[in-house]
């Protein structure tokens, strides 16, 4: 739930609210809620009426009929899940060993991996594309035998291009190791991996059943932050000529206002339904183990 | 469970240009119940990780009843640790934490339940298996850790300062049970703590450690009574600094003339070393002390008295004594007869020094 409280519920004064003056904070914490409400929900609803508002019917819900029938709506949409699930994993699988390894035995080594992970966030994706993009180009013909050449080929399948997960899991480095960095600094570690090496658990067991049990919020925080990037990650995939959710929804936008906007919509309450589903999922395994 | 003899040899660990341990040699004797004592950065700790495998010596070994353990891992170690902050696993709840060792050698769940029970009666909780790490007061987390520890039957116990977290009367309460079942388990038992008072009222033997080395290693009443270096002296108990003369065997102090014990340097002008309870204070209107200073302690109170040379002397006395001693009243000063240990002179000779506690 944590992750989600940010983009939901800008519920400002509530944990700090002093205690003196209740009367006041309260009135505060309406008008900010209000402020917030309507900056949010006044461009979601405008956009909502805009798709139900038929010039000639008045009110219709075809708009949403369209999405499920326009050709592609299901390809790319089942390579975004794909992409993102293969994100999360990987970037995951990278940093979660890196940070405890960093913090057990290496502490002086931290700010360095601050620096770099937090270093594609300075990057525009831009530059970012750019170099990628020259990368996969270069391949002169002495080398269309090696293996080299036959990777660079198949990172680029379009089926599922295995370069917009490497692109992705760069780009998600700052958000996953902030979220991870604030999940292990609110357990005492150190203590939690002595105490079950000293019962006699190995390196896999002390990972399985000690650590990620305990950083459950701040895995599902960054796992959320992965999939909402990936879902709407669109500069790296459009140049580089793959077509996910987000590339095909502006694809589609061009020939038909109504249903792009459609889209839009039930991008945002997929997306949010999917992060209900992974927050819930993680608060109840906590509770009932 | 029995103990199993525990030997530092020649332990030596650096952190960068700090110096934790300096040739650290020390031996448990099985089933004894040893307390490494010194101030912060003195190595204790470090020896203890030593042991539990968290800490490689760069010089030196570990040895458990002869078998040197040094590059074992630690999850293959034959002991149990408590450690000074709270390390329950938060997701498990006490009964599940206590058997989280029997569960890793996969133990069977009935076997591993029954084993929960009785050693959750053990340390006192037997009907908090249910509850979480969250839901128990610090005395009770630790009191799982104890029992947790001792779920895999290890040969030997280590404490990292286990007490150093809760409260006074928890702290107190909790180390005599664990002293009462490290007796009836008899089980070897390294007790690392700052805190003199804990160790002299456990521990079988007390070890004091300073800029990683062995200071001192001795009974409690060893350890009190007759300490083999000043730094002893003033970390364990309280000491008074007395100016002195060393005349022969001899000691000038206070107007007595008291045998030395131990080393004596050089210089004839010394300190001498007085614990407050071996001061006798006689209420006297002609005497030449002056009371400073009174301050009850329950069943004792501690005076501070100024000497006729301006020097200050801290002297406890039984409560019902000091009634007639209230401070501006004059009084009588001698020192108990007995050997004194003598140091060189400090810089700062006037005031007596209350040492740690």
């Amino acid at each position: 739930m944590a992750a989600l409280t940010p983009t939901v519920l800008p519920d400002v004064g509530a944990p700090a609210a002093p205690t003196g003056r209740p009367r006041r904070v309260r009135v505060w914490r309406g008008i900010v809620l209000v402020v917030a409400a309507v900056y949010f929900l006044v461009p979601l609803l405008a956009s909502f009426v805009f798709t139900v508002n038929d010039p000639v019917q008045g009110f219709s819900l075809d708009a949403y009929g369209e999405i499920f029938s326009a050709e592609g709506f299901g390809q790319s949409l089942l390579l975004s899940l794909g992409l993102a699930a293969a994100t999360i994993v990987t970037v995951l699988v990278l940093t979660l060993p890196a940070m405890l390894a960093v913090r057990l035995s290496a502490p002086r080594l931290r700010p360095v991996m601050e620096i770099l992970c937090t270093l594609p966030l300075v990057v525009p994706p831009i530059t970012f594309v750019a170099g990628i993009s020259t990368v996969l180009r270069w391949g002169p013909d002495y080398l269309s035998t090696t293996p080299l050449y036959q990777t660079f080929i198949a990172v680029q399948n379009p089926a599922f291009p295995v370069v917009l997960v490497i692109a992705d899991v760069v780009l998600a480095l700052p958000f996953v190791y902030r979220a991870l960095d604030a999940g292990l600094g609110a357990m005492d570690v150190r203590t939690l991996v002595e105490a079950a090496r000293n019962c006699g658990a190995s390196w896999p067991h002390v990972m399985f059943r000690v650590v990620i049990p305990n950083l459950k919020s701040g895995l599902a925080s960054a796992s959320f932050l992965t999939l909402a990037l990936v879902l709407g990650e669109y500069t790296v995939a459009r140049l580089l000529g793959f077509q996910p959710f987000s590339v095909w929804i502006v694809t589609i936008s061009g020939a038909n206002a109504a249903l792009s906007v459609a889209v839009s919509i039930f991008s945002l309450l997929l997306t949010w339904l999917l992060l209900l589903v992974l927050s819930t999922a993680g608060t109840r395994q906590r509770s009932g183990s | 469970m029995n103990g199993a003899r525990v030997e530092f040899r020649g332990l030596r660990r650096t952190f960068g240009t700090t110096v934790a341990l300096d040739g650290l040699d020390l031996t448990v004797e099985p089933g004894e119940l040893i307390a490494l004592l010194g101030p912060s950065g003195c190595g204790k700790t470090t020896a203890l990780r030593c042991v539990a495998g968290f800490e490689s010596p760069d010089a030196g070994a570990v040895l458990v009843d002869g078998k040197d353990i040094t590059r074992v891992p630690a999850n293959r170690r034959d002991a149990g640790m408590v450690f000074q902050s709270y390390s329950l696993f938060p997701n498990l709840n006490a009964r599940d934490n206590v058997t989280f060792g029997l569960r890793v050698r996969k133990v069977p769940t009935a076997k591993r339940h029954a084993r929960a029970a009785e050693l959750l009666e053990l340390v006192g909780l037997p009907s908090q298996g249910e509850r979480y790490p969250h839901q128990l007061s610090g005395g009770q987390q630790q009191r799982v850790a104890l029992a947790r520890a001792l779920a895999l039957e290890p040969q030997v116990l280590l404490l990292d300062e286990p007490l150093s977290a809760l409260d006074a009367k928890v702290r107190v309460t909790l180390r005599e049970e664990i002293r009462r079942l490290q007796l009836s388990l008899g089980i070897t038992t390294i007790f690392v703590t700052h805190d003199q008072e804990e160790a002299l009222s456990i521990a079988d033997h007390v070890a004091v450690l300073k800029d990683g080395r062995l200071e001192q290693s001795g009974p409690p009443a060893e350890i009190y009574d007759r300490p083999a270096t000043p730094f002893v002296a003033e970390f364990v108990g309280t000491m008074n600094h007395l100016p002195g003369r060393v005349t022969g065997d001899e000691v000038e102090v206070a107007g007595q003339r008291l045998p030395v014990h131990g080393q004596r340097p050089d210089s004839p002008d010394v300190d001498v070393l007085v614990r407050p309870e071996t001061v006798l204070v006689t209420p006297d209107p002609e005497g030449e002390a002056v009371v400073v200073t009174s301050s009850f302690r329950g069943a004792s109170v501690r005076l501070r008295l100024r000497l006729a040379g301006g020097t200050e002397i801290l002297a406890d006395l039984p409560g019902h004594d000091a009634a007639r001693l209230a401070p501006g009243e004059h009084a009588r000063v001698r020192l108990v007869e007995r050997p004194v240990l003598v140091a060189p002179r400090t810089a700062a000779v006037a005031d007596a020094v209350p040492a740690a506690g």
